[in-house]
């Protein structure tokens, strides 16, 4: 985009959300904070999957981020490419942050347990 | 002469206002262009006595003239202001910030002062690196690797202040990343288009996208040591339950992606090296162009290189290699190109040239040795071996600052509004060259054969000593070029002939302006053309310089026509 293009973009106002709808918003995540409070007190051994609470837990919270996202920062209503930039964004965290977890999880078998100076002093065994 | 001006022909950014508050609180992008340029130099001044000094002591197998820490201390300094202080800044900020806004005909950078602040921001960073000297000194490798950087009974105690010091600078590099990234968005002139930038543009704009990606993961990953190390927290510490391996992928998430914020920028700066000086329209201008912006994502997917040897897990080995292989596609494409445009160029070997040419030998070799790290098998053999410090010094050192200073005699007439002794340049220029192959080049050598980087002595392996001897011969080679080039430059600014406007036959917007240029660039907003096409060009010499034709057509005119 040239300057020119740009010129009137600038004279532009910002879009502006109802104060109704923000606070109809800020209910909804009201809500979804409650959920996760709630998940939190379950107890899913009874179900046999104990894992569902950080499921559910997480899943909530990007459901309120996303509400956040669209809403509270516009990006429903702005272009289009500065939603694939937020959404790249978010999926450069998940490319780091899973790979990184990912080789925790399969390094794991291969740790050697015990504090380091247990393991120094089993190196200085071995040296000797 | 066509060369756009401003009512005042006398004035420029040099003079239009004076005293140090004139320049302390500048928002002009040249004169903060001009002061990261004066404070990086005098950075890698400082860099470049650490490493004679890594050199010397390493002449003799049982060291010269430093302790086994002081040694540490040595390389980690070395280390820790080349990479953060020097290489990092050297083109974007102090070479991009001068040039990308006149290369867009803009008068400014999109936030000028962010961009000042930016420059606040790496003093404050250079000023906790001297603290961190200061406060015992760090011994901890510029990586900062866990356990040991978090044992405080073990490593110095300039770790905390470094660390900062280091923090500190990512924002800098953020905010220049930012600003140069909303520059180019929004200020692009009439008839700029993205496939008629300046791929000098290109690579900028795709450091720029690493720079404000991947440094927030540095500066969390900085945040979370420190509060290890002073607070006892087990994040890192396999002692409390930590995970020395995640802090390497957090830094190397960064790390990595950060070698291609020194080369990218150095790409296409030699983009324009080539195109201009061989006076020949860059081949393959669009590959080039979008070569930056592969590397830049692919550099993102490769940063467990690193880590083959930390006990890194075998799957994520293969995935690494494999992806790291993937980079050397975009790397070639831009050599090949290059290389393509030279062929039948009218080749002007000239200082910048020469530096152009060193940039293609040595990073083709320095990519080239990457490809045997990359290799699960035969890294196994070289980690930790004066092979990699070849192989990192020939892409980072050989090829970011020969770029680096390719750009700085390319541009330095159009900064300083003067002309350097050519003959020197060309000396100078061809003993960096050789000095640095003689320095790097036995160190792959000594690097193949076994022998460790980071031992401050070598008594048990004396048959290394001829290699170390031959590294401290070059190095001192290269050092002596780097004087050469410094007292030119100087002199240059104080003696030197008057610079024309376009030197070199440029046909990109900064060569339109005057040398220097006046404070706010041009008068209007240029009309753009071809920025590689040179036909409209010829030899002025009235002037010394090149001018349009009297018979070509200007952009604007060709658009109202």
């Amino acid at each position: 985009m040239s300057n020119t293009d740009s010129s009137h973009h600038d004279d532009q106002i910002g879009h502006i959300v109802p104060i109704k709808f923000l606070i109809f918003i800020c209910c909804i995540l009201l809500f979804l904070t409650a959920v996760t409070v709630w998940v939190s007190r379950y107890d899913f051994t009874e179900i046999n999957i104990a894992e569902m609470g950080i499921i559910l837990a997480l899943a909530v919270a990007t459901v309120k981020a996303t509400i956040v996202g669209l809403y509270f920062m516009h990006l429903r209503w702005d272009r289009a490419f500065v939603g694939f930039i937020f959404v790249g964004s978010i999926l450069f965290v998940v490319l780091f942050i899973g790979i990184a977890l990912t080789d925790t999880m399969e390094y794991q078998p291969s740790i050697i347990k015990g504090d380091t100076p247990k393991v120094s002093d089993a190196m200085d065994l071995l040296k000797h | 002469m066509t060369t756009l001006t401003t009512q005042n022909p006398n004035d420029n950014y040099l003079n239009h206002t004076k005293g140090i508050k004139s320049w302390l609180f500048t928002l002009d992008h040249k004169r903060i262009g001009v002061m990261y340029l004066v404070c990086v130099l005098l950075a890698f001044l400082l860099g470049g006595i650490f490493a004679m000094m890594i050199r010397f002591q390493l002449l003799t197998p049982e060291g010269t003239f430093m302790t086994q820490d002081q040694y540490n201390q040595a390389f980690t300094v070395h280390g820790a202001v080349m990479v953060f202080l020097v290489i990092i800044p050297a083109v974007p900020a102090a070479l991009g910030n001068f040039v990308l806004p006149i290369m867009l005909g803009a008068k400014d950078v999109a936030f000028p002062k962010l961009n000042l602040f930016s420059w606040y921001l790496w003093i404050f960073g250079l000023v906790f690196f001297l603290i961190a000297l200061g406060a015992g000194g760090i011994d901890t490798g510029w990586t900062f690797y866990t356990p040991y950087s978090i044992d405080k009974a073990s490593s110095m105690g300039g770790v905390i202040p470094a660390l900062i010091g280091a923090f500190v600078l990512g924002f800098s590099s953020i905010f220049t990343g930012m600003n140069f990234i909303v520059t180019i968005h929004r200020l692009r002139p009439k008839g700029m288009t993205w496939f008629r930038m300046p791929l000098f543009l290109w690579a900028t704009y795709a450091t720029a996208i690493i720079q404000v990606l991947a440094t927030p993961v540095i500066g969390i990953t900085l945040l979370l040591l420190i509060v290890e190390r002073s607070v006892g927290i087990g994040i890192f510490d396999p002692a409390m339950g930590g995970d020395p391996v995640l802090y390497q992928h957090f830094f190397w998430f960064y790390s990595h992606p950060a070698v291609y914020i020194m080369i990218l920028p150095a790409m296409g700066v030699v983009s324009e090296l080539i195109s201009v000086h061989s006076h020949r329209h860059i081949f393959g201008y669009k590959f080039i162009a979008y070569s930056s912006i592969s590397i830049a994502m692919f550099g993102f997917l490769v940063w467990g290189h690193h880590m083959f040897t930390s006990g890194q897990s075998a799957l994520m080995n293969i995935i690494f290699s494999l992806i790291t292989f993937s980079v050397s596609i975009p790397s070639a494409v831009k050599v090949f190109n290059w290389l393509a445009t030279l062929y039948k160029g009218s080749i002007s070997l000239n200082t910048p040239m020469l530096y152009g040419l060193s940039f293609i030998f040595i990073f083709s070799i320095g990519g080239l040795t990457g490809l045997h790290l990359a290799t699960l098998a035969t890294d196994i053999h070289l980690h930790d071996s004066y092979f990699v410090v070849a192989h990192f010094h020939y892409v980072m050192m050989g090829s970011a600052l020969i770029g680096f200073l390719g750009g700085i005699h390319h541009w330095w007439p159009k900064m300083t509004g003067k002309m350097y002794h050519e003959n020197w340049g060309r000396v100078s220029a061809i003993l960096v060259f050789i000095g640095f192959n003689i320095t790097f080049f036995s160190q792959f050598m000594m690097g193949s054969k076994g022998m460790p980087r980071r031992y401050a002595t070598y008594v048990e392996m004396p048959e290394f000593q001829i290699y170390h001897i031959w590294s401290t011969a070059g190095s001192v080679i290269l050092a002596v070029g780097f004087v050469i080039c410094a007292i030119y430059l100087l002199h240059s600014v104080f003696a030197g002939k008057k610079a024309p406007a376009n030197p070199w036959g440029g046909r990109s917007l900064e060569w339109q302006c005057p040398s220097p240029p006046p404070w706010d660039n041009f008068p209007e907003q240029p009309e753009v053309g071809d920025c590689y096409d040179y036909s409209v060009l010829e030899w002025n010499e009235e002037e010394q310089g090149y001018d349009w034709r009297k018979d070509a057509v200007h952009p604007g005119d060709e658009q109202k026509a």
